[in-house]
């Protein structure tokens, strides 16, 4: 859901692209934030705790709590609240820790 | 290696302030940032400000942001990097940045910690739903980005932050049915609390949120009433159905790289918890590392802006520019804190002040 129109804020939006999300394409406007494309979009659930599976979303919405951390381009743990959207991102839910550089995190 | 004279790290009002008065009496100034705009908390808000003319009251936060991110970006005293976080502190003054997926390490001659703060979480069952969020967060995400958080949004805490950030919700369009504050006064300023009533939502006082629930996320809180000690009054619980649940419940200063400079940090509730001790001047245990805004004391942006002076005018003086108008611009910058300060307000900035100055004098 987006703010059509605001008694005093004018927004600039960048492009419209597209992305993927767990294989579904979504649209959103280059530069956002991935999770504010998201949440637009309805998805509320970004990530799972690590012991319990639960489901989280975002929390802090600038990058302090990792709360919103998935899987972009292949990369585990990106803060989705922060990282601006480009056209053709692949953006998954994350499975665990996290695979870097190919270590395995757990 | 990267050098900067002084390294301000922070871009709120505090790190504008500071940057500009240290770059005005001479200094270089070197502005890091890690969004990919300047203005930290200001950028979000559409209200009006409080205060006198020196902080630009009447206007708007975002206003404020524009004109004072203008003045850094053309100021030729001022380097600004934007997208780049401060990670950490290593011996011999120098931080390392993110940025751009690179890390930058960065010496210094004085370093100004205007990083702000984070928003504080509350324990219940479920308190990690989606849809659970922090008012700032919805601020941000409604505000700079135009993404409405849900359809009906409840608010838990009723100071400054829970009902500015109702009244932009219900701007944007959004329903908020309730405002829940477990103390038993309103700790906003009247005039926002007596807006957001008059346009039909309910501020409930000695109540609080014992549980969430939802399966994926958020569906609905449970409320109860609290009595004079703060308990929950038996058979009081009622359901409200919300898709979010803002909470607003104050906000804890960012002092990680401070805490690793080795800044001599005190514990002062009414100043938001941990904070690092300082002089009358901003300047810490650690010499040539200064605080302002936030990070010093929760308070409020007008403050943050005149703090930010006096750490940047004290770090420029301390490397050996403007001697000559040091004197006259602190005593006026005093001044406007003072004013500020005054009246019932500012009672608990002020305790908290007192309180951290018992801690000891820290460098004259
Ligand atoms: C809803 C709301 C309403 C408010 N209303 C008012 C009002 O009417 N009047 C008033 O005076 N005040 C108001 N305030 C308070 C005011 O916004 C804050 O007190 C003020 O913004 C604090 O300024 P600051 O510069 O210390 O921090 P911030 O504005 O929080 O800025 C800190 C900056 O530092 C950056 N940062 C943090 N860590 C790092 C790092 N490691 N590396 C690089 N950058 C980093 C952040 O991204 C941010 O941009 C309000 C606050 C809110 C949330
Ligand atoms: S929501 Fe906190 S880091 Fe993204």
């Amino acid at each position: 859901m987006r703010i059509q129109v605001h008694p005093i804020l004018e927004f600039k939006k960048g492009k419209k692209i597209s992305f993927t999300y767990d294989g579904i394409t979504v649209e959103g406007y280059e530069g956002e934030p991935i999770a504010a494309a998201l949440h637009a979009a309805g998805v509320r659930v970004l990530s799972h705790s690590r012991n319990f599976k639960r489901p989280r979303g975002f929390w802090c919405a600038i990058g302090n709590c990792s709360s919103c951390n998935m899987r972009v381009n292949g990369i585990p743990n990106v803060r989705t609240c922060v990282e601006p959207l480009q056209d053709g991102m692949t953006v998954e839910t994350q499975q665990g820790r996290g695979v870097i550089g190919g270590v395995p995190g757990e | 290696m990267n050098k900067a004279e002084i390294l301000v790290i922070g871009s709120g009002p505090a790190g504008l302030k500071a940057s500009l008065s240290a770059a005005d009496q001479g200094a270089g100034v070197t502005l890091v940032e890690r969004d990919p705009f300047l203005g930290g908390q200001l950028v979000k808000q559409t209200h009006m400000f409080f205060g006198s003319k020196e902080q630009y009251a009447s206007e708007r936060g975002f206003k404020i942001a524009e004109k004072l991110t203008a003045a850094a970006e053309e100021h030729p005293g001022v380097r600004v990097l934007k997208g780049a976080a401060a990670l950490g502190y290593y011996d011999d003054n120098v931080v390392t940045l993110e940025l751009k997926g690179r890390v930058l390490p960065v010496s210094y001659d004085a370093m100004i910690m205007a990083t702000g703060a984070q928003e504080n979480t509350l324990m219940f069952p479920n308190c990690d739903l989606p849809g659970i969020y922090g008012a700032g967060a919805v601020q941000t995400l409604m505000n700079v980005y135009g993404v409405l958080p849900g359809k009906r949004v409840a608010m838990l805490g009723a100071g400054n932050i829970g009902v500015i950030v109702s009244y932009q919700l219900l701007q944007a369009g959004v329903e908020v049915p309730a405002i829940i504050e477990a103390a038993p006064e309103i700790g906003a300023y009247h005039v926002h609390a007596s807006k957001v009533r008059r346009m039909g939502v309910p501020i409930y006082t000695s109540q609080t949120v014992v549980s969430a629930h939802g399966s994926d996320a958020l569906e609905k809180i449970i409320m109860v009433e609290l009595d004079d000690s703060w308990q929950p009054v038996p058979d009081t619980e009622r359901e409200l159905d919300v898709d979010v649940l803002c909470i607003a419940v104050g906000l804890t200063p960012l002092t990680e790289i401070l805490f690793q400079a080795g800044c001599e940090i005190a514990y002062i509730p009414e100043l938001g918890g941990h904070v690092p001790r300082r002089s009358a001047v901003m300047e810490t245990s650690v010499a040539n590392i200064y605080i302002a805004g936030d990070v010093s004391g929760i308070e409020e942006a007008s403050a943050a802006m005149v703090e930010g002076t006096i750490a940047g005018l004290t770090a420029a003086f301390n490397l050996g520019y403007g001697r000559d108008s040091y004197e006259q611009k602190i005593a006026a910058a005093n001044l406007e804190l003072d004013a500020l300060r005054k009246g019932p307000t500012g009672e608990k900035i002020r305790t908290g002040l007192q309180n951290l100055k018992k801690t000891g004098e820290v460098r004259q």
